[in-house]
């Protein structure tokens, strides 16, 4: 969700002089000879929802039970609200974790599991009551009180789970793949209302999810991980259009990969990318040299589709259209090159199916503009 | 039709192996003792029509059953019975539960093979097992000898023909009744409800406390009746291993039947101890049934 209204915009992170809540400082995690987390630093700030986000075994759950207490860093420092975490069991830290499998005692009450974390500490009796009513009350579940986990639904259970971590007001709330259990239609509206709860109780909320999408609609910043290291940490508008890496540009969202050699100009940068075809003109964050392998990143969304030669974009392609995915309210075209790549260009179907333009082995051109792709260092891989 | 005759199977099971010999007894519990074969009167002889099958209700009473209250040895042998099954069932769960525990958190390539070690007793004659005891315990036995080598004893300790004996033999060969079912619930159980109450505030000590063991509770409980029934009953660990001393209504039961032949007394010890055993496994059954509901 980003936030451009100025004066209003949520971004402790670009200013220097913010201290953050956690950090990571050289933190390393080996289990054994295999590493899960590899010397990694990170800020995360106060009010924050902050994603961790990568495919599975990439370190991010690791990562998240190394601040709920449930594992130790092999090297490094792990800091809390200015307090070093080393050696301080999950029972003693400030944190809750809401757990993937909920992990709700099935031999207790809704009510009961809610008050269970407030029953440890020395809160007084009836204040725990005014607390468990007001957890029921955020999640919506005032009527399930007297209920047993088994006997309430799937996104209850979730609500449930919820309102039990979030009970004792902890500094940071840990989310470990909330909404996995979930289908589609639930996840939307848990999605929002997670956001809502969020921001209504300021706490802290770092959530650990493989769902991309799913990071993207919640998170304030998003950590794309991989093999231990975090790739890429930076809003989600800017994951998105201005990726650092193939590998963050490939895992968020679909995008189209020419690899090619970099022609460096004033503003733009040129790839040139296979004989015979027009060097295609994106924009690099980062210089590179000329000549250096590259990789010109474009989102299928962004390439617009027509049958005449486009007049005035800086990079047209010619193809035939080979595949059509039709999703109901896009459509992504797979239009195969001469050499052989296949390129994906979506478009808004705008009008219903009976009118669509194009169709199977139909020529057309592809164009986008010379700001819409990205320049990017290949992968060395 | 076929639905009928899938009930009837078990139906008919339970009639032909427990009811109608259960039918038997009853009837030879209200019968007299008499010097023939069988050992008791009346039989029923259906030659004689309606008025033998009269005059063979007449005869039966329940005169057993209350000779059985003038004699204080049965009694007290039932109390006794009951008294050394409540114990040995307590000892089985303090000795099963960590074993169980112990399985349920030990890595999960290990647990077949731990399990295995449990049952693999069951190869060997339970006969034999019990009777290997006798070599263990007794004075000269090995256990005696061990310990006076070691210097902890001067004289050997008796512990052969005691109850402490019998608690052995029982709480040896009934274990594995207790561990199983604990062991069921043990390692069904989420190991994050675990790692949430820890989060959530409890120590370690807690979370056992408030979480472990209220959800191995089924388990506990069937372990419990599962070791319970048999051994209030249980004749051949008293046998070899109790003395004089050890009253079980097991051993009264063969007493009567083989040493004394009195057939309508036995039959009656074992009516009544069928009757104080139908309340615990009528709790077992509910136990089982609610554990189910709660699966679901």
């Amino acid at each position: 969700m980003s936030n451009e209204k100025p004066g209003t915009r949520f971004a402790p992170w670009e200013d220097v002089g913010a201290v953050p809540l956690i950090t990571f400082r050289g933190v390393t995690k080996r289990f054994g000879e295999f590493t899960a987390i590899d010397t990694l630093d990170l800020d995360v700030f106060e009010r924050e929802f902050f994603a961790l986000l990568g495919p599975s075994g990439c370190g991010k759950t690791t990562l998240m039970r190394m601040l709920a207490g449930f594992e130790e860093p092999t090297e490094g420092q792990i800091t809390l609200a200015g307090q070093d975490m080393a050696g301080v069991p999950p029972n003693k830290r400030p944190v809750n974790m809401m757990f993937q499998s909920y992990a709700l005692f099935p031999h207790l009450t809704v009510w009961d599991n809610i008050a269970f974390g407030l029953k440890r500490s020395d809160m007084a009796r009836d204040q725990i009551a005014d607390r468990v009513k007001e957890m029921l009350r955020l999640t919506r579940l005032e009527q399930f009180a007297r209920r047993k986990p088994h006997q309430i639904s799937g996104g209850q259970r979730q609500r449930v789970a919820l309102a039990r971590s979030l009970a004792k007001a902890p500094k940071l709330l840990l989310l470990d793949e909330p909404l996995g259990a979930l289908d589609a239609k639930l996840r939307q509206d848990t999605q929002f209302e997670l956001m809502d709860i969020q921001e209504k109780t300021g706490t802290t909320f770092v959530i650990v999810t493989h769902d991309q999408e799913e990071a993207m609609t919640v998170a304030s910043r998003v950590a794309v991980m991989d093999h231990g290291r975090i790739v890429q940490v930076d809003t989600p508008d800017r994951i998105y259009e201005s990726p650092n890496s193939v590998y963050v540009a490939d895992f968020i969202g679909d995008v189209n990969i020419f690899e090619g050699s970099a022609e460096p100009g004033a503003d733009v940068t040129q790839v040139t990318w296979a004989e015979g075809q027009p060097p295609l003109t994106g924009s690099a964050d980062r210089p590179l040299a000329r000549g250096t392998r590259c990789a010109m990143a474009i989102r299928p969304e962004k390439i617009a589709i027509s049958a005449e030669p486009p007049a005035d974009r800086a990079n047209a392609l010619r193809g035939k259209v080979h595949d059509i995915a039709y999703l109901g309210n896009i459509s992504t075209y797979h239009v195969e090159l001469p050499t052989g790549h296949i390129v994906k260009a979506q478009t808004a179907n705008t009008r219903r199916i009976g009118r669509r333009e194009f169709t199977w082995d139909d020529e057309v051109w592809l164009s986008w503009t010379d700001t819409a792709g990205v320049v990017l260092p290949a992968e060395t891989t | 039709m076929r639905r009928l005759v899938v009930i009837a199977v078990p139906y008919l099971w339970l009639l032909a192996l427990f009811l109608v010999p259960f039918g038997i007894v009853l009837k030879i519990s209200l019968s007299d003792i008499a010097l023939a074969i069988p050992p008791y009167l009346p039989t029923l002889d259906l030659g004689r029509g309606w008025t033998g099958l009269r005059e063979f209700f007449g005869d039966l009473d329940f005169e057993n059953f209350r000779f059985l209250t003038t004699d204080d040895l049965y009694w007290k042998s039932y109390l006794s019975s009951l008294r050394i099954a409540v114990i040995s069932t307590l000892l089985s769960l303090l000795v099963g539960f960590p074993i169980a525990y112990g399985m349920a958190r030990a890595r999960s390539d290990w647990r077949p093979t731990l399990m295995m070690l449990v049952i693999l007793p069951f190869w060997t004659s339970f006969l034999i097992r019990v009777y290997a005891w006798v070599g263990i315990l007794s004075t000269e036995g090995v256990l005696n000898q061990f310990l006076s080598l070691i210097g902890v004893i001067d004289a050997p300790l008796i512990i052969l023909n005691t109850t402490t004996a019998v608690y052995i033999g029982i709480v040896y060969t009934y274990l594995p009744f207790m561990i199983l079912p604990i062991y069921a619930t043990l390692e069904k159980m989420d190991e994050s409800l675990l790692e949430a109450a820890e989060d959530l505030g409890c120590s370690r000590l807690q979370a056992f406390w408030l979480v472990t063991l209220p959800l191995s509770r089924n388990g506990v409980i069937a372990g419990c009746f599962l070791v319970f029934i048999p051994v209030i009953g249980e004749f051949v660990i008293p046998a070899l291993l109790g003395g004089s001393e050890t009253l079980m209504i097991g051993k009264i039961l063969f007493e009567e039947f083989f040493s004394n032949r009195d057939w309508p007394v036995a039959s009656a010890v074992a009516v009544i101890l069928l009757l104080i055993l139908v309340v615990p496994i009528i709790l077992f059954q509910r136990n089982e049934l609610l554990q189910q509901e709660a699966g679901k």
